[in-house]
């Protein structure tokens, strides 16, 4: 039996096209309250081995995001209301279902935060990344144990070869953490999406499945886009950011001009209000107030009641999604005054 | 501390009054087995000889990962757990011998806020219930104002609406909640507060505002705080002093500018090079300490220096000989590793 | 102080917290909270409509009928349905809408005896296991595995067969002896839910006793299933009251109970239907109107079907 690196190709793309490119991407939920928008127009491009971070704190809409690329978002209640995802130039969201569901898994991959739930837990380990091997490409179960053992050594556990048959639980979340990406990588996905892959993790072991994570992106060449709340953590390894805030997308940039040149308040507002490990000891610049409820939106901008810069036209107007500079946009009414640092806030917000 | 070094930072609380003074404290959980008859087949060494003292309008932070026993440094001080040995001396009294009704007068000195603002709180208890329930349990520290206004002046100190006191809690957001688990704390006027990681399931911009209160409350109060978080950033920003702690030990006790600028013990390194700074051009430059493996087993530690399964430097001696926590040639902080030195010294070859 | 204070609030300026919705002296307490849940549901409506007219019946039983249910001229035995009879008449001739109406008193009493103690047996037992823990729960709890291994109708039948005489009270007390294993179990599993969470470890941090804790910060939260449960539990009994009863091990004559109609109507079930068919249809109904109860009582208490 052949057993070739790469999956069947079961889809043929233009491969001149960019990787994955999402095209004015808008999806919405529908529920009892009312309609709740989620995304809002975004775009963004990921090519091979560059690396996308979503960045957002909890019920930001980053995690739907990931859902709607991944093709695992819950319709209904969610709908995706424009907006184009493709694939090596194909869209996802127009292709027939059969032939999508063949990428998932195997050249649209995923792992999520909670390794322990995300394996089965009456199930050997590596029987379960076997079954990626059986399943798709029809392995024996012989060649697949040992493709597994292999995969296992790939993700640095130490003696794969006796721990093959252990169960979930015999293993500590970094070591979990490590089996989830071996069956996530062991088709080679083109895209890998990884969905607060570490915040469950100690440092010094999220530090580990990171440097993980960026070497096995740098073996096969993959995109990653991480989903993460981890300011210091994008700043690591993104390439790309786009931040979320209350269900909308406030910025999109690359990684090097976000941090050292924010174009929305909400951005410039996060940065300053993390603690940092090389910082001094000064009174933290919090962000006023609270993250507004999804089903009870402000009017106008999202992040207006909290925002020092707001005027009657923040209120009143959403801003759009728009570029600040080539390659950097931003939902802010005053976007560029904000880039270049001319914007001053309002009085009773310096008080 | 010992004899002073040339360039060792001043002290800001030298001169100030010992709060807590904490000696050895050691704490073995019996692992049992068998369901009727159980017998002890061993302990996990949860604190093992933890000592330090804390001073008046000081803040201790315990940093360490999950399972290092900070946790469980809390529950002994707040006596909710009885150590096996060891001493707790409150402003000269020695806490771990009362009983009944002086054990019950001394709680009003010692208080807690809790990581989960979600469990902490009785769902079916109003804010002002919550908030009053100290006053109940201690009925000789009733307010001479009453105790419904109490509660409201101590509402409007946390930075939350006085009028809002017949709310419950899922009327409010997880860092509103967190003020009221805060509001709880200082109900008695407590000199000490033990803050179990009390921002980590906050957002980033939320986690600001309340590290802010309790800078403020500490200020204004004169409180004394041991903030126990596994987040080094944190940590450093509120902290005065840092004990880094290591399977029930602490590995390294200085201040904030010894721990985070000049650590000496190689898990204070290398837990300090694996945080990741917010701010993509330090990318390069930042040298990651990458430790092999997980923290070993606490029902089983290692014979000698507990770290040594884990370090770089690890000899013979640190494999026969259990090194103390003191001050070490050309450091000034006290460091429990035989080769404590400013440099890490870390192999470049090995990874 | 003051200044401060002002400090805060405008650093914080948090704005009103909860959805305008909330008004602001909602309350969160145990029945408040779960009355405003209950009074949309619609299943807590129509059992609760039944529940009435059953319990009406069962205390106040001439408020229904005229009839003597004890007046039983043999010259009227057996008739059909008729507008004189409702229900027709039985074999001595007595009125059987009467006899169904009067019988309503004996089931609810047995139904309502048995589940009120085993609840709170089961809640005191429940909550001392969970809450103390080591050998009491232990103990405890082999002592319930030992009882649940009986089946109750099992246990019942056979300690009622060797009963001569038997009233409301005895087939109370040994359904009450078989089935509290049940509700300590139910209880236990709810404490173990809520023990852990930090408000009962705030309150011991501030020297709360465990009576206090058990009171103010366990019961509250951990008692929603268990009285849910207790409703439909009712229910269950007065089913395996007349189950009993048919059986020919429960309530003797001359007392009226619907079991009793049952066994009687075994032998003319071809004959005359309507003497089945009638008590069925209450102890169904009633059945019915218990359990829908208990489900409506036990998501209103649940916190956990809260929408946050």
């Amino acid at each position: 039996m052949t057993t070739p690196r790469t999956p069947e190709p079961s889809f043929t793309g233009d491969t001149a096209s960019p990787l994955l490119e999402v095209v004015d991407l808008h999806v919405e939920f529908h529920t009892k309250a009312g309609v709740a928008q989620a995304i809002n127009g975004l775009n963004v491009t990921l090519n091979a081995g560059e690396t996308l971070a979503i960045l957002g704190e909890s019920g930001s809409g980053k995690s739907v995001t990931a859902q709607t690329i991944m093709g695992i978002l819950d319709m209904p209640p969610g709908h995706i209301a424009g907006g184009e995802i493709r694939y090596r130039g194909e869209d996802l969201l127009t292709m027939k279902p059969e032939k999508r569901r063949k990428l998932r898994g195997v050249s649209i991959s995923m792992i999520f935060q909670d390794a322990l739930s995300a394996l089965n837990p009456v199930l050997p380990v590596g029987w379960q990344i076997a079954e990626m091997f059986r399943v798709h490409q029809g392995m024996n179960r012989k060649l697949a144990r040992q493709k597994s053992i292999a995969m296992m050594q790939r993700v640095g556990i130490p003696a794969a070869e006796e721990r093959v048959g252990d169960f979930p639980h015999q293993f500590s979340g970094g070591m979990r953490q490590r089996i989830m990406i071996a069956m996530a990588i062991a088709l080679d996905p083109d895209v890998l999406i990884a969905d607060e892959p570490t915040t469950a993790l100690d440092v010094t072991v999220q530090a580990q499945v990171m440097r993980l994570l960026k070497e096995l992106q740098v073996e096969n060449n993959m995109g990653l886009i991480l989903i993460t709340h981890d300011l210091g953590v994008v700043a690591d390894v993104a390439d790309k950011i786009a931040v979320m805030y209350a269900g909308q997308v406030m910025e999109v940039s690359d990684v090097y001009e976000i941090y050292a040149q924010p174009a929305h308040p909400y951005t410039e507002g996060l940065l300053n209000s993390v603690p940092r490990i090389d910082g001094q000891d000064e009174r933290l610049n919090a962000i006023s107030g609270l993250p507004p409820s999804l089903t009870d939106m402000p009017s106008g901008c999202p992040f207006h009641p909290r925002c020092p810069y707001a005027t009657d036209l923040c209120s009143a107007e959403r801003p759009g999604l728009l570029p600040v500079v080539a390659e950097h946009t931003s939902a802010c009414h005053y976007r560029e005054e904000i880039y270049n640092g001319t914007r001053q806030p309002r009085e009773e917000a310096q008080a | 501390m010992s004899q002073p070094a040339v360039d060792a930072p001043q002290d800001p609380f030298a001169d100030s009054e010992v709060v807590l003074d904490v000696k050895d404290l050691v704490k073995h959980f019996p692992i049992k087995e068998g369901t009727v008859f159980k017998r002890r087949t061993g302990a996990v060494q949860a604190v093992d000889g933890v000592s330090f003292q804390l001073r008046r309008g000081e803040t201790i932070g315990i940093v360490g990962e999950s399972g290092c026993g900070k946790s469980t440094v809390a529950k002994l001080l707040m006596r909710l757990e009885e150590p096996d040995s060891g001493s707790v001396t409150f402003r000269g009294e020695d806490f771990l011998s009362l009983k009944g009704e002086d054990l019950r007068r001394m709680r009003r000195k010692i208080q807690i806020i809790f990581q989960d603002p979600y469990t902490s709180l009785n769902p079916r208890m109003s804010v002002g219930d919550i908030i009053a329930e100290p006053f109940k349990l201690h009925p000789e520290a009733k307010p001479a104002q009453g105790v419904r206004n109490r509660v409201m002046e101590l509402l409007d100190l946390v930075g939350l609406d006085p009028e809002h006191i017949n709310r419950y809690p899922h009327q409010f957001s997880g860092g509103q909640r967190q003020r009221i688990g805060i509001a709880r704390g200082l109900a008695l006027n407590p000199d000490v507060i033990i803050c179990d990681e009390p921002v980590s399931a906050l957002d980033v911009s939320v986690q600001a505002q309340v590290m802010n209160l309790l800078e403020d409350l500490q200020q204004e109060l004169g409180l004394s705080y041991i903030f126990i978080a596994h987040d080094l950033s944190v940590v450093r920003h509120i902290a005065d002093r840092v004990a880094v702690m290591y399977l029930g030990k602490f590995a390294e006790l200085g201040n904030d500018d010894e721990i985070y600028r000049m650590p000496s013990h190689p898990y204070t390194q290398a837990l300090l090079s694996a945080v990741p700074v917010p701010d993509p051009r330090l990318r390069e430059s930042r040298e990651e300490i990458v430790l092999k493996g997980d923290p070993p087993n606490p029902a089983n530690p290692p014979s000698g220096c507990r770290f040594r399964t884990r370090c770089w430097k690890a000899t013979e001696i640190c494999v026969e000989q259990e090194p103390e926590l003191i001050v070490r040639p050309g450091i000034t902080q006290r460091s429990a590793c035989h080769y404590a030195s400013v440099q890490a010294e870390f192999p470049t070859d090995s990874s | 102080m003051t200044e401060l204070n002002k400090a805060h609030t405008v650093a914080a300026g948090e704005p009103p917290p909860a959805p305008k919705k909330a008004k602001a002296q909602e309350e969160a307490s145990l029945w408040m909270d779960a009355w405003r849940s209950l009074r949309r549901n619609p299943w807590f409506v129509v059992s609760a409509v039944l529940l009435v007219v059953l319990v009406t019946m069962a205390l106040f039983p001439q408020l229904f009928t005229d009839n003597d249910p004890r007046a039983c001229p043999l010259s009227r035995s057996r008739q059909e349905p008729s507008a004189e009879h409702w229900f027709g008449t039985d074999i001595q001739g007595c009125d059987y809408y009467a006899r169904v109406i009067y019988g309503a008193a004996n089931s609810m009493a047995v139904g309502v005896i048995v589940s009120l103690s085993v609840f709170v047996i089961g809640v005191a037992l429940g909550l001392v296991a969970a809450f103390f823990g080591g050998w009491v729960d232990a103990v405890l709890m082999r002592l319930t595995d030992l009882v649940f291994a009986i089946p109750y109708l099992l246990g019942a039948l056979v300690f009622l067969a060797v009963q001569s005489e038997r009233s409301v009270w005895d087939v109370s007390l040994i359904l009450i002896v078989f089935t509290w294993p049940t509700f300590a179990r139910l209880m236990r599993g709810s404490v173990l839910a809520v023990i852990n969470n930090d408000y009962i470890t705030a309150a011991r941090a501030l020297g709360a006793g465990p009576l206090t804790i058990m009171r103010r910060h366990i019961l509250p939260n951990s008692l929603g299933p268990v009285v849910g449960y207790a409703a439909v539990f009712t229910g269950i009994v007065i089913g395996a009251e007349a189950t009993l009863t048919f059986l020919g091990v429960g309530l003797q004559l001359p007392a009226i109970s619907w079991g009793l109609q049952l066994d009687e109507a075994k032998s003319y079930l071809q004959q005359l239907p309507h003497l089945l068919t009638f008590p069925l249809i209450f102890v169904a109904l009633t059945v019915f109107a218990f359990t829908s109860m208990g489900e409506a009582l036990r998501d209103a208490l649940d916190p956990k079907s809260k929408k946050r």
